[in-house]
Parts: C-alpha cells; sequence; structure tokens
C-alpha cells in the first residue's frame, strides 16, 4: 500500500495505467469511463477521415468547384491519354518546341460527347476522369529524373471500355439525324459505344465555343450529350415495363390473357389509338406486345394496381440517381396514388409525364438480356501509367437482381416475337439472332410527331451486346431506328 | 532544385512526425527514466528538424529574408522554453512540453505559409504568454485562496461573457470578438478556464441537490449567453465540460442523462429558431456527392483535404489561401492539404496523447479541487479539439472553433499555453501531495 502510494506519487506519464491505491480510486472509475467516451469518438473520427479520403478523397479533389488545384496540378504534371479499349488514342497531349500544349482528338467527331473535351469546365471522361489524368504513378526514376531535369511528369492513361468498330458504326448509323445510340456489354455494364447527334468537333470547342453555346440557347444544344443527359418520352418500350408488371400480377396465368383489338379503346370518355390506328384483332399478351398493340396495353394498363407500377419503376431506378463518372439526367415517372386513369392510361403505354435518357433503357434492356441482373454502367476498364503498367482496375458493379429467371425467359421470348413476328421483323433474316422492342414516342403538342425507339440484345441466347437507339422526330420506331440498331449489329459480327 | 527539396522535404516531415507521434505512445512501455529521457531528446530534435524543414521550403519559395529572422527567433524562442520550463515547473511532465511546442511549432510554420505577419503576431503572444505562465505554479500553490475566489470566477465570466453579447464586433454572423483599444480579444478562451474553475470550487465538496442547482444555473446563464452570442462552438463546450465535471463530482448519470435530453431539445429549438444552426446542420447531412456540386465552406475544406489525398502536396504546392478563415477555424484542412492526411492523422493523434496526459494527472490528484480543474481543462481542450478537425472534415456540423495551440488568434493561443500551464502546475501539485504523504507516513513509521 505504501510502495505503490509513492509510486504513484513520480512523475511517471506510466502512472496512468499503473496501479493506484484503494483511496485515489475515488472517482477514477467515472474518469476512465470519460476517457473511454473521448477516446471512442476520436478512434471514430479518425476513422471517418480515413474512410473519407478511400471513398471520397479523389471524387471531392475532382469536383468541377475545384478546377484551381486542378489546374494547379496541370503545371506539374503532362495530361494523360484517353484510350479506347482496343489501344487506339483517343485524346492525347501534344507538346510544340515551345512547350504549348494541345489536347488532340484523334477520332474527332466520333467520340466526341462521351470523350467530351478537358477545356472551358471539361465535359465527358475528361471532366469525370480530370484528376486521374493529372496524376502521375509513372516510375519512381522517371519522376526523380524529371524533378530534376525540371521535366513535366506524364500523366496516367485511362483505358475505356469503348470500342472503335462500335463506336465508329453507330456514329454513321445515325448520321445526320438527331438522337443517340448507347451500346452496352449486358453481362458487365461496360459501356461499348455512345454517340450523340448533333455533334461537335472536340479539336475545335475552343476556338468555336461561342458558336457552340450560342446553339444551346437555339434548341440544337450540340455540346449536350443526349445518350445520358437528353431527356425522352419512352413510347412503346416502356411496355417492357407495363408487361413486366402484368406478369407480377398475374403469375403463371399470363397465357390467358386475350384482347380484341378493334384499333382504339375509350375508358371514361377518354380514347387512344392504335398506331395509325391498325386494327391488332385477336391477341394475347406475346401478341399485344410484339404488335405493340396501344388499346391492349392500356386495358392492361387500366386493370394494373399503381402500386405494382410504382414498385416496378422504382426498382429500374425511376427518379433514382445513377452511379456514373459524366453528366447525366435522371429519368422520371410519375405515378403515384394519385394518378388519374387519363394519366395512367398514358403511362403505361410509355407517354404522359414520363421522360428517360437512352443510356436508362440500355440499362434496362441490358438487366432483361443479363437474367434479370442489372449492372452498373462504366467506361474505364482501368488506369495505367504512362509505360503500361495498371494503376487501378475499374470491376463491374452489380446493382441488383431486378427479375426473376421466369420473368426474363417470358420476357426474351416476347422480345424475339417482336423481331420474328411484330414491328421490328426487318431483323428477322439476319444470320444473327436479335431479341427487342420498338418505339414511337410522341412528343410536343403537334400530333403526329415522334421519336423512333429501339431497344434490343443480341444473340438472344446468350447476350453479348445490348443497345438502345433513339432518332429524334422520325417517326415509327421500326422504319428509323431499327435500321440505325442493324448497323451496329452488323459492325459487331461482321467488322471484327 | 527547389521542388526537389520541396518533394524531399514534404516526405521527410511526415516521417519525423509520424516517429515522433509513435514515440508518444512508445514512452509509456520504456520502463527506466533514462529511456524515456531518450524518448524525449529524440522528440525535442524532431520538433526542431520539422521547424527547420518547413522554413527551408518556405524560404526557397518566398525568398522573405523576414521568414529567416523568424525562424531564429522561433529556435530561441524554443530553446528557451526547454530551458526555462523544468526550472520553473519541477517535476513536469516532459511529453506534454514537447506536444505543446510541437502544435505551436506546427501553427507558426503553418499560419506563416499562409500569412507570416499573423504569424508573427502569434509568436509574439506565444512568448509573452509563456513568461507570464512561469509565474502560473506560484499561483497554484495558492490552493485556499483559489478555492475562496469560487463567486469571482462566476462574475468575472458571466461579466466577459456579456461585455462580448453588447459590445461584441460580429464576425462570420457570430459576436465572439471584443475590441479595446485597437486590440482585439475573443474573451470566451478566458472564460473557458474561469468557468472550469468556478464549477469545481462549486462542486469540490458539496454535491447536494440545493447546491447543484445552483452550479447548473450558473453555469447555464454562462452558455446562454454564448448560445445569444451565436458562439455555438464555445457553448457547446461549456456545456460539455459542465456535464462532465457534474459527473465527476456527483457520479451521476441520471444527471449525465438530463443534460443530455435538455441537450436535445435545445438543439432542436435552436435548428429552428436560428438561421445559422439551421444552415449548418443542413450542409452536414448533406452528402458528398452534393458537396461536390458546391462552393460552400466545407465544401473547400473537403476539396483540400481530397486534393492533399494522403501525403500532401508539400509546402506552397497547395492552394489552402482559398478556404475560408485557413488560419484559424480550418488550419486542420490547410495543414491536411499540403502536409497530407497521414500528418494529420498523426496531429490528432498527439492531441489525444495530450489528452491523456491531463487525464493522468487527474487521476492521480487527491485534491478535489484541483482533481475537477484539470479534468475539466482535458475536457475542454480534447472537446474543442474534436468540434474543429470534426467540422473541417465534416464528421459533425461545423462549429468554428479554433484548434488549440496550432490555429491563428490571439486569446485562443494565450488561453491555451495557460491550459498547459496550470497542468503543469499541477504535476507540482501531485508532488507536493506525494512528498506530504512520504512524511505522513515517515512520522507513522517513527511512532
Amino acid at each position: 500500500m505504501e510502495k505503490t502510494k509513492q509510486r504513484s506519487a513520480e512523475a511517471d506519464p506510466r502512472n496512468e495505467q499503473g496501479k493506484k491505491p484503494r483511496k485515489k480510486r475515488e472517482k477514477s472509475g467515472e474518469i476512465m469511463i470519460l476517457t473511454y467516451f473521448f477516446l471512442l469518438i476520436f478512434v471514430l473520427l479518425i476513422g471517418y477521415l480515413v474512410y473519407f479520403q478511400f471513398t471520397y478523397g479523389e471524387s471531392m479533389a475532382n469536383s468541377p468547384y475545384n478546377r484551381k488545384r486542378q489546374n494547379q496540378l496541370a503545371q506539374k504534371v503532362v495530361r494523360g491519354q484517353i484510350l479506347s479499349n482496343d489501344g487506339e488514342v483517343l485524346a492525347k497531349t501534344e507538346t510544340d518546341d515551345e512547350g504549348n500544349e494541345v489536347r488532340v482528338y484523334p477520332y474527332g467527331r466520333t467520340f466526341a460527347h462521351v470523350v467530351g473535351y478537358s477545356i472551358n469546365g471539361g465535359s465527358g471522361l475528361e471532366a469525370g476522369y480530370n484528376i486521374r489524368l493529372l496524376k502521375s504513378h509513372a516510375s519512381i526514376f522517371k519522376r526523380v529524373r524529371n524533378l530534376t531535369s525540371g521535366q513535366k511528369n506524364i500523366g496516367d492513361n485511362l483505358v475505356t471500355t469503348l470500342d472503335t468498330n462500335l463506336q465508329e458504326a453507330a456514329y454513321d448509323a445515325l448520321g445526320d439525324s438527331r438522337g443517340a445510340a448507347v451500346v452496352m456489354n449486358p453481362k458487365t455494364g461496360a459501356v461499348l459505344a455512345m454517340v450523340s447527334k448533333p455533334d461537335y468537333n472536340p479539336n475545335e470547342v475552343g476556338e468555336l465555343w461561342d458558336y457552340y453555346t450560342s446553339q444551346e440557347s437555339s434548341g440544337d444544344s450540340t455540346l449536350l450529350n443526349r445518350a445520358t443527359q437528353g431527356l425522352y418520352p419512352p413510347g412503346s418500350i416502356f411496355k417492357v415495363l407495363t408487361t413486366l408488371a402484368y406478369l407480377r400480377e398475374h403469375d403463371d396465368q399470363y397465357s390467358d390473357y386475350h384482347y380484341q383489338c378493334d384499333g382504339y379503346i375509350e375508358i371514361d370518355g377518354e380514347r387512344i389509338n392504335c398506331y395509325h390506328n391498325e386494327k391488332h384483332g385477336s391477341l394475347d399478351l406475346e401478341g399485344s406486345f410484339a404488335h405493340s398493340c396501344n388499346s391492349s396495353f392500356v386495358h392492361i394498363g387500366f386493370n394494373l394496381k399503381k402500386k405494382t407500377m410504382i414498385d416496378l419503376c422504382r426498382s429500374f431506378l425511376f427518379n433514382s440517381k445513377l452511379d456514373i463518372p459524366i453528366a447525366y439526367s435522371r429519368s422520371t415517372v410519375a405515378i403515384s396514388r394519385a394518378t388519374t386513369v387519363d394519366q395512367m392510361m398514358q403511362t403505361v403505354i410509355g407517354q404522359g409525364d414520363t421522360l428517360v435518357t437512352p443510356l436508362h433503357m440500355a440499362m434496362m434492356i441490358s438487366a432483361i438480356a443479363n437474367d434479370g441482373k442489372m449492372m452498373n454502367p462504366y467506361f474505364v476498364d482501368h488506369i495505367e501509367n504512362e509505360a503500361g503498367a495498371t494503376v487501378k482496375t475499374y470491376r463491374p458493379k452489380k446493382i441488383g437482381l431486378l427479375m426473376t429467371t421466369e420473368e426474363t425467359r417470358i420476357m426474351k421470348k416476347f422480345m424475339s416475337a417482336v423481331v420474328n413476328e411484330g414491328t421490328a421483323t426487318s431483323l428477322r433474316d439476319e444470320d444473327y439472332t436479335v431479341a427487342g422492342k420498338t418505339g414511337s414516342a410522341e412528343y410536343g403538342t403537334t400530333k403526329g410527331n415522334s421519336h423512333s425507339w429501339f431497344i434490343c440484345f443480341s444473340p438472344v441466347n446468350d447476350p453479348e451486346i445490348a443497345i438502345s437507339v433513339i432518332v429524334e422526330g422520325a417517326g415509327e420506331g421500326s422504319e428509323y431506328a431499327v435500321p440505325v440498331a442493324r448497323k451496329i449489329l452488323d459492325a459487331y459480327y461482321y467488322n471484327q | 532544385m527547389t521542388t526537389i527539396i520541396t518533394t524531399g522535404a514534404n516526405y521527410l516531415i511526415i516521417v519525423l512526425f509520424a516517429v515522433y507521434t509513435f514515440q508518444s505512445f512508445q514512452v509509456f512501455k520504456r520502463k527506466t527514466e533514462e529511456d524515456r529521457k531518450h524518448i524525449y531528446r529524440m522528440q525535442m530534435a524532431g520538433i526542431y528538424l520539422i521547424s527547420f524543414l518547413a522554413h527551408l521550403v518556405m524560404y526557397l519559395h518566398t525568398k522573405d529574408p523576414e521568414l529567416l529572422f523568424f525562424y531564429c527567433a522561433q529556435v530561441m524562442f524554443f530553446t528557451a522554453v526547454f530551458l526555462a520550463f523544468p526550472l520553473a515547473y519541477k517535476k513536469l511532465s516532459r511529453l506534454l512540453l514537447n506536444h505543446m511546442c510541437m502544435l505551436m511549432s506546427i501553427g507558426f510554420f503553418m499560419i506563416a505559409r499562409l500569412d507570416l505577419e499573423r504569424s508573427v503576431k502569434q509568436f509574439f503572444i506565444a512568448a509573452v504568454t509563456m513568461v507570464i505562465s512561469l509565474l502560473i505554479p506560484a499561483l497554484i500553490r495558492k490552493a485556499k485562496f483559489l478555492k475562496r475566489i469560487t463567486p469571482f470566477y462566476c462574475i468575472l465570466g458571466i461579466g466577459l461573457l456579456a461585455a462580448v453579447f453588447i459590445y461584441g464586433s460580429v464576425t462570420y454572423g457570430s459576436k465572439i470578438n471584443v475590441t479595446v483599444h485597437g486590440i482585439t480579444i475573443a474573451p470566451s478562451e478566458i472564460v473557458k478556464i474561469l468557468f472550469v474553475f468556478f464549477v469545481a470550487g462549486m462542486l469540490r465538496k458539496n454535491t447536494s441537490i440545493g447546491n447543484v442547482a445552483a452550479t447548473t444555473f450558473l453555469a447555464a446563464v454562462h452558455v446562454l449567453i454564448l448560445v445569444l452570442s451565436k458562439d455555438l462552438g464555445g457553448a457547446l463546450i461549456l456545456f460539455v465540460v459542465y456535464l462532465s465535471m457534474l459527473y465527476i463530482a456527483t457520479r451521476k448519470l441520471t444527471y449525465v442523462a438530463g443534460g443530455l435530453l435538455c441537450f436535445s431539445g435545445a438543439a432542436a429549438a435552436a435548428f429552428f429558431l436560428f438561421n445559422h444552426v439551421r444552415v449548418r446542420i443542413l450542409t452536414w447531412t448533406t452528402s458528398f456527392d452534393v458537396l461536390q456540386h458546391d462552393s460552400s465552406q466545407v465544401s473547400q475544406s473537403l476539396f483540400a483535404i481530397g486534393t492533399g489525398s494522403w501525403f500532401g502536396s508539400g509546402l506552397y504546392q497547395g492552394l489552402p489561401e482559398t478556404i475560408p478563415v485557413a488560419v484559424s477555424d480550418f488550419i486542420f484542412s490547410a495543414i491536411s492539404e499540403e502536409l497530407g492526411t497521414v500528418f494529420a492523422l498523426c496531429l490528432i493523434l498527439v492531441c489525444f496523447s495530450c489528452f491523456l496526459m491531463f487525464v493522468n494527472i487527474s487521476l492521480q490528484l487527491q485534491d478535489s479541487f484541483y482533481k475537477l480543474v484539470s479534468l475539466g481543462l482535458s475536457v475542454s481542450f480534447i472537446f474543442q479539439v474534436f468540434l474543429t478537425i470534426g467540422g473541417d472534415t465534416k464528421f459533425i456540423p461545423l462549429t468554428g472553433v479554433t484548434l488549440p495551440l496550432v490555429s491563428y488568434g490571439g486569446s485562443s493561443i494565450l488561453s491555451s499555453v495557460i491550459v498547459f500551464a496550470i497542468i503543469q502546475s499541477l504535476y507540482i501539485i501531485k508532488q507536493d501531495e506525494g512528498d506530504h504523504h512520504g512524511e505522513n507516513e515517515t512520522k507513522k513509521r517513527r511512532s
């Protein structure tokens, strides 16, 4: 007892752990509790800071509001290259004799929107991976040599998932039409091609900036990436979801569905016509889908529970944010308990207040192709240093299992019927198999103005690619969007 | 050449500070006094070396001769502290002395990086305070006197806070400062210490309900004036300090629970009543994805920390000047940006090590007044560290308080140094207690 007392009287930091005589223990229990409390909150604080730096440090650094620091990095590092999945250079920085740096895009307009530009705030992958391109993981020897010789380090390269063959095919297929095309690998979510029209030349975006931005106000919106930011009514391709909702409510009895189409349907005085007022006659569910019969789907939609539709749309990421590195718009659907019969009738056939992006529709068709599993779209496969050594690899990310195997089996069957006997028969005689859905989405107030949609995947049995195409203001899906998809499929099967 | 030295010095600073931090905890394992002394000497060397490297890099970038004079003044200052303190404070904690100097040194060069003039000002205030603090051991020994003047702490404390509330100037929406004859002071920094002495004086013996109620009432007056002055950080610190001291004095968790209940009610009321509280809390609940597309204070701070990454950009290689109030409230972010998150994490650990040494003395003291004083100061110190670092990193809502010894602010450095000086004096008190008991024991043995 005496001994311990004397020991604790020394100026000895160990005493904290050392034993204290009983009398001095008075209140020490409470003090220790308090100490542990602060220890706990500091452990949490440190853990949080480490977590922040690992998870959000880079995305914070990459913020468009943090350009000053990014520009400062650019003083020390030559911006890295952006490469296609087959090693083609999509963007590089060239330095002339006087040390002036110019960003060069060898493919010009072809990759304009998805690769983007690095000046004036940036866009596309150039902006999404700005900080990555400005970081150098060159070998330590090279960096020390650059340090001593006063040269800039060479930034890391992005190796994208983009495929030059498919991108060129999609670019050419859209031609002079306005619209967009997205090609994805449904199993991984890798974006293989992404085109938006009208396009611009990224090599001239600096000189022509005023011209391009003035177009924005005139409605052309050349700089806008329609594939991710363009919001369009989905038209008949939305029937995919209506059909799914019907399957969910009727499980095994969907084959009992029958409808007699007279070319129009009238509910509560609201009349909806089939496309071109065509009379489809006697239809089951597959026939209704294959022929895209509006009347039949309005009939289905009228009897659907709103909750089924709301839940389904939510699981398919309507009104939600996406995890992609480039600018995008959220797809929106406006169904609630308060939705009127008229609105519901419009919504189930893809009209009304529903707006979707071509990328989102590519994700939807990919999920069906991938047995119900929706994958997160991604653009960059890996990052490598200037010598080609991998710095970071991006792995496919699953968003969720949205459908049962049985549901996808039925949907695939219906989508095959679209090609074999329905609205996309022009693809029937190809050497490859395709399943998909066409759409003609009316827009604006003028009757008859419509966007042409086609979403599809191929081959049917073991899908390798999924495509989403929209041609603005063109008209029927089968006439304009299907040929675009065919050209992309041809390139995929015959041009490799 | 400058770039090579900057890069090299940056990594060296991080390594030196990591070693310093490691040793701060290693010292507890050392058995012999000789081993510990060795570690303390290595830590002192670390302080000098880090300061040297930082000033070297800064000089290469600014070529400002004033910086060289400033550096020499600092070397003399720290040497004087290392020599004079052990004389004035017998049996002081060397570890705590090292920590105090290390934190001040980091503050000096980081503020100089942002604003040399202010750093020099900070340095002078620190130096004067150091001289004053040599008198503190003598003052602390007058325990009877200090215990007797309990009402004085309360009257002076409330008076100072009221003066700020009435005459204070508004900065960043809060009334914190008062300007007298051209000198701006933040009295709440001083009141923190008075408050601890007041509560310790009240609760040291008597923990009856009546006395607790009276103390709580007077403590609440302190806190309310601060809330009305919109000094949220100050109010929160006093509240937590009071709750901790009340818990230690009464050993009743029910009081703590009651206090937290009141706090929840007050926080909810503040959320609806005060716009600035609402703004801070809403910013805090905003996700990082949204903050990326934002240019608020907290976003700026997170950009700095994120861009600096683990090893920092190196001094003068980042843009800490773009962070709002980088020299004071956001100094942690400025440090993170240029010296890196690893260095910043070590800084947190060093602060926590200070806290452990504070608590250590609280555990060992027998006198309940000093036990409470040291505990109150410990909580005040560590909670302030938590508030500023947590706020800068968006771990908790921003409250706008300074990082003790590091942040720019005359009143802040003054009160922080005094807190460290009081704790060091308490190590002498403990020694006296030990001697006293030692004498008793020998007497007993003789009889």
